[in-house]
């Protein structure tokens, strides 16, 4: 079970509900719980978007967009339905942030579905978790049932002649559909592969009917920022980049955990303070910022500050929010290969690129990390790495390349030198655990 | 009554099913969800699973077969009781996965997806958990078990040995 952490440098905006019981839908009432949305009722569809974009709130699932501007994209008037989509399938290797949401404080997320529902005009949301976050279905559930039960969706919600619905959905085991268009494919009861876009989700979306899809994170933010006003959220943050956001902080540091940071946060003080620093003393080698498919940071890189802008500048992206820390300790080709096995075994296998070339990586670092590899090799998976960025139809295939090349550009000569039998690190993954694993 | 004749499910749950094929603006969506809960009765896909699911969605077999081999939690062969899943992804690899998954399979004396003789666990490394800040971590069944060390897994496997494990569904 997660544990909760605390530091004096968060600013508890999303968090502040965490660890104080908000899953008891009365508990989540006393705290202000579902005042937002009576007045997103109230003041209509335009103030809720210019609210949300006056906040400068950027999606949490890692691609950054300004959230006012995706639901303003969802034409006013259309013949289909239209829908709402919480994306829960949380699976970003290192990030864990919607896991702690929908423990902590589910009714947010069902205030925050409700919220993006009014403004786009829609009446039917769907809250899609992973299929291994079975407990956090139940707690949705049974939040989903208490907000029935009170009047809160269904017909008629909050007696003001508004109907919206909610249904809870559970995935089955796969990374690839946390990808947007293949998040609609399953719900659609389909293989998670994703569609070609345009037509973008905003006007062909879920059931071919217009749809708005955001990160569980992005969407639970929502009911703060209309409480507290959308220039005052944008102020908590930087410039472009507004407000606060969970961060998971795992590997080797002293203190993991999910805390909420201001966006813009120096990423050296959300290890080195946050965090409590290297676990045992030891050196910082590296940081994979905000998720496993960002690419790396070396020790000397992160005095930098966290927000969308700053990591791309950085050439990396903050992503998730899950940042990894690796201390002096590991051998980057034993990271890099693991990381690429990961990406190999979740690719769909829609586009040749991804599936080709996730395998071919795997394999030519497998021969490296063996000792069997040569110069070539290096050059080789840079090459193929090269060839899969905006090669395929979702971004999996850049998910995997975008941090292979880091490890092989940024710490060449750690390949170069363990091709040559100089490893450095402590070694983790034996060959025997490589062969017959479940990656 | 279920609205499937002969049903292989538990009364319970061809009742859930019965009503879950109605909530969607498509039956097909409901799916995914039928074969994962179908599996936590059954302890797998079995053929039975998918000829009745097909007949629930009015889809063809081969549809549901298609979506079936799609997902890594789905499985056509029975597991054990308790299915032991070891993340070994980066996060928790940085902080013993891998000592954890060894430790797993010495202890079970079983490898990747292999079942004891007595059927009580089976074993599977399994990719991100969604655990990160609190590996090395592994899931039992639906339950999650973090921070762990070799220790801490042999008191979780004790306990579910002894019938005290969790076993949420």
């Amino acid at each position: 079970m997660p544990t909760l952490v605390s530091h004096p440098d968060e600013v508890k905006i999303l968090s502040r509900r965490f660890g104080m019981g908000a899953a008891n839908i009365e508990k989540y009432i006393e705290l202000d719980g579902y005042k937002a949305v009576q007045q997103a009722i109230t003041e209509g569809p335009e103030w809720i978007i210019n609210t949300m974009k006056a906040s400068g709130l950027r999606g949490r699932g890692g691609a950054g967009f300004p959230t006012g501007m995706k639901w303003s994209f969802v034409p006013k008037v259309s013949e289909k339905p239209k829908y709402v989509l919480v994306n829960g399938d949380e699976s970003e290797p290192g990030t864990c942030k919607d896991h702690v949401i929908f423990r902590e404080d589910p009714h947010a997320v069902i205030e925050g579905t409700m919220i993006a529902g009014l403004a786009i005009g829609s009446k039917l949301g769907f809250i899609y978790l992973r299929g291994e976050y079975r407990y956090l279905l139940k707690i949705m559930e049974k939040a989903v049932a208490d907000a029935y039960a009170k009047g809160y969706l269904g017909k008629n919600i909050f007696g003001t002649g508004v109907d919206f619905d909610i249904i809870t959905q559970t995935g089955a085991g796969a990374y690839e559909v946390g990808e947007e268009s293949a998040l609609m494919e399953s719900l659609e009861g389909k293989r998670g592969v994703p569609r070609i876009k345009p037509p973008f989700p905003a006007v062909v979306g879920l059931y071919g009917g217009p749809t708005v899809i955001n990160n569980a994170e992005t969407i639970a933010n929502a009911p703060h920022i209309l409480l507290m006003g959308g220039e005052a959220y944008a102020k908590l943050g930087t410039e472009r980049n507004g407000g606060t956001r969970l961060f998971g902080i795992s590997g080797h540091v002293e203190r993991p955990g999910v805390y909420e940071l201001p966006m813009g946060y120096s990423l050296r003080k959300a290890i080195y303070d946050v965090a409590g620093g290297i676990k045992g003393g030891k050196k910082l080698k590296a940081v994979v910022p905000g998720g496993a498919s960002c690419p790396v940071l070396t020790a000397d890189e992160i005095d930098v500050g966290l927000d969308f802008d700053q990591m791309g500048k950085a050439g990396t992206m903050l992503g998730s929010g899950g940042i990894v820390v690796l201390d002096e300790t590991v051998s980057i080709v034993e990271f890099a290969l693991r990381t690429i096995a990961f990406y190999q075994h979740e690719s769909c296998g829609w586009c040749i690129p991804c599936r080709e070339g996730t395998d071919w990586i795997k394999k030519t670092l497998t021969r490296v990390h063996a000792g069997g590899g040569s110069k070539k090799d290096i050059d080789n998976v840079q090459y193929l790495a090269e060839n899969m960025m905006g090669r395929t139809f979702c971004p999996l295939g850049d998910a995997a390349a975008m941090p292979t090349l880091g490890f092989v550009k940024k710490f060449r000569k750690e390949f170069e030198d363990y091709i040559e039998g100089n490893k450095a690190g402590i070694p983790i993954i034996t060959v025997e655990q490589l062969v017959g694993a479940g990656h | 009554m279920s609205t499937v004749a002969n049903t292989i499910f538990s009364p319970e749950l061809a009742a859930r099913f019965d009503k879950l094929v109605t909530i969607y603006p498509l039956k097909r969506s409901a799916l995914v969800p039928m074969l994962l809960y179908a599996q936590d009765e059954i302890g797998y896909v079995s053929d039975e699973v998918v000829r009745e699911i097909a007949q629930r969605i009015d889809i063809l077999e081969l549809d549901v077969r298609n979506v079936l081999s799609y997902y890594s939690m789905l499985r056509t062969k029975p597991a054990g009781k308790y299915n032991v899943q070891v993340c070994t992804n980066i996060s928790c690899m940085l902080r013993g996965g891998y000592e954890i998954l060894d430790h797993c399979k010495h202890k079970l004396g079983i490898g990747h997806k292999e079942v004891t003789k007595d059927g009580v666990f089976s074993l599977e490394e399994v990719e991100c958990i969604g655990a990160c800040c609190w590996a090395p971590a592994m899931q039992v069944n639906y339950d999650f078990h973090d921070d762990l060390t070799p220790e801490k897994v042999d008191v979780v496997f004790q306990m579910y040995r002894d019938g005290q494990g969790k076993d949420e569904k």
